[in-house]
């Protein structure tokens, strides 16, 4: 199979995240959301975590970010294994999580407080943060005045504002209707030119994860585990402003059509 | 007739009837505009004292003193408030139950987000508060008599006791329902458990609470009045309890009508409080 070339072949990058045969086991060890998981997450990267429902990418996406624990093996942030949740470790979720009662400013201003940033600089930063996400306007509203694409916005610019070495991504604008997620995802690229950030990033949606990624690791389901790792190499480590861009590449829509195949592949063994 | 479109020209005044289609009063999900609502309020109180004036109408004469007309309590609130002192004891009423609530309240907020944040704590206290809820709050009444004799405190013992494994048992619900990521959007930012528990999930919870303390307050005046007919010197219910010694009717429905208006005040203050404090949350309508 075409699985591309794998990852490690990042030899002169180090590895952000390292997980060393990791897996999350629930009910005693009854049941298996991913297993056998080793994968290097290299600094700069953006890597997509692809697979059908219940595959255990949103799993996988948990234990690095300290969420949950690993049942076995272990999982390196920095070359140290993670214990709980820290702000070196940022994370997007699908669901709105600005919080309500504060502002946008506020909201982008929390994160910075809980690092203990002097407060003057903590306000001119989130104001900067919010003028790249295009909310400057929006500095005093309060998320219930915001549509789901700007609280998105707000979350995204609090979590950056922390400056994370690791961004992590899960089904972040899988709540958003189809044009606001495009603008979205162009927004993403525009934010990863200037900040050097690894990315992991869950998504069901695969023209989203080939547009985002520099690589794409498949995973399967029953037990959850990592069947294919790729790296998108028609991109050349190229990031395309425009999505239309990206769609025009040649083999785009063979890697596409790639992915559906093992999708398909997936929906017909649980069938 | 087919139900297609029609090619032909309408004659002119015979549309009128038929495009003004009658909306049914009855709609389901169409709004109520705050006009509209303070009118339909009002026509609701006035249907209420019509009736009531109707049925004091149709009581026999010799009756009649037993449902006095609503204008009648009304002039009697009016001598109760200006001759008979009813002020002070409408204060007494009032001091009981601001104080017993605020005691609630002191206890059954912090103990209510305690338990909503740490499931252990929740397994450990709140089998007894669950099961407290089923003791009727009224069987404590002798055994507070015993207790503190037929004191303030004992009033303000027995509303404690109706309203607080109530509250407890609202406001961990409303703290269980704040949205899960959020507390782990806050985990991940590297806030503290105490960060979190004051930070986040009390101010997610605090209109839900707000409006449980709301709810309960208005069960708290029913434990009032029960504690002021049972054994008291003064009070809105001590003075409906002497007035029905009298077969004064009007007293005692002046006395329910007081209750009620001040009820509603509480609920008022309420909003008002709710409307100030999580500026946040208020309804936004473009």
């Amino acid at each position: 199979m075409n699985a591309g070339t794998q990852t490690h072949s990042h030899s002169s990058r180090s590895a952000v995240i390292r997980s060393v045969d990791a897996a999350r086991r629930y009910l005693g060890g009854k049941f298996t959301a991913v297993e056998n998981v080793s994968l290097d997450f290299m600094k700069g990267q953006v890597t997509a975590l692809v697979g059908p429902s219940g595959c255990g990418k949103t799993t996988v996406l948990r234990l690095i970010s300290g969420l949950e624990e690993p049942t076995e093996g272990q999982i390196f942030a920095g070359g140290k294994p993670i214990e709980g949740p820290g702000p070196d470790r940022g994370m997007i979720f699908q669901a709105y999580t600005s919080f309500p009662w504060l502002t946008a400013l506020g909201n982008v201003e929390y994160g910075m407080n809980i690092l203990k940033v002097p407060k003057a600089e903590a306000r001119e930063r989130a104001m900067q943060w919010l003028e790249t996400f295009h909310l400057g306007d929006f500095a005093d509203a309060y998320p219930a005045e915001l549509s789901g694409g700007m609280k998105q916005r707000v979350a995204i610019a609090r979590t950056l504002a922390q400056n994370p070495a690791v961004l992590l991504m899960d089904e972040p604008f899988g709540a958003l209707d189809a044009q606001v997620r495009w603008e979205m995802q162009e927004m993403m690229i525009e934010i990863l030119s200037r900040e050097d950030k690894t990315v992991i990033l869950v998504t069901h949606d695969i023209q989203e994860a080939i547009y985002l990624a520099d690589r794409i690791v498949f995973f399967t389901s029953n037990p959850g585990r990592v069947k294919h790792d790729i790296v998108l190499e028609f991109k050349n480590g190229h990031r395309f402003a425009r999505k239309e861009e990206m769609l025009k590449q040649r083999d785009y829509a063979e890697i596409e059509a790639q992915l559906f195949v093992w999708m398909r592949e997936e929906i017909q063994k649980t069938g | 007739m087919e139900n297609t479109l029609s090619t032909e020209p309408v004659a002119k005044g015979s549309t009128g009837a038929d495009k003004k289609k009658r909306k049914p009063v009855l709609n389901l999900l169409s709004p109520v505009s705050p006009r509209q609502a303070i009118i339909l309020g009002i026509i609701g109180g006035i249907v209420f004292f019509l009736i009531w004036e109707i049925g004091h109408y149709m009581t026999p004469e010799e009756s009649k003193r037993f449902l006095p007309s609503p204008q009648h309590v009304l002039s009697t609130l009016y001598t109760l408030l200006t001759e008979k002192g009813f002020l002070s004891d409408i204060g007494i009423s009032l001091f009981r139950i601001i104080g017993s609530f605020t005691a609630v309240c002191l206890v059954a907020v912090p103990l209510g987000i305690f338990m909503g944040c740490f499931d252990n704590m929740r397994a450990l206290i709140n089998p007894v508060v669950s099961g407290a809820r089923y003791l009727p709050a009224a069987s404590f009444i002798p055994l507070l008599l015993v207790w503190f004799g037929p004191t303030d405190t004992q009033k303000m013992a027995l509303l404690f006791l109706g309203v607080i494994f109530f509250l407890i048992a609202l406001i961990l619900d409303n703290t269980r329902a704040v949205q899960k990521e959020l507390i782990e959007a806050a985990l991940t930012m590297g806030a503290s458990r105490k960060q979190i528990v004051f930070g986040v999930v009390a101010r997610a919870a605090t209109p839900a609470i707000l409006d449980s303390m709301r709810n309960m307050i208005a069960v708290g005046w029913t434990y009032l009045v029960i504690a002021e007919i049972v054994a008291a010197q003064d009070g809105i219910g001590a003075v409906m309890m002497r007035a029905g010694r009298f077969l004064k009717a009007d007293v005692i429905m002046a006395g329910i009508l007081t209750i009620g208006i001040l009820g509603v005040m509480t609920d008022i203050a309420f909003r008002l409080i709710a409307h100030y404090a999580v500026p946040w949350n208020r309804k936004r309508s473009n």
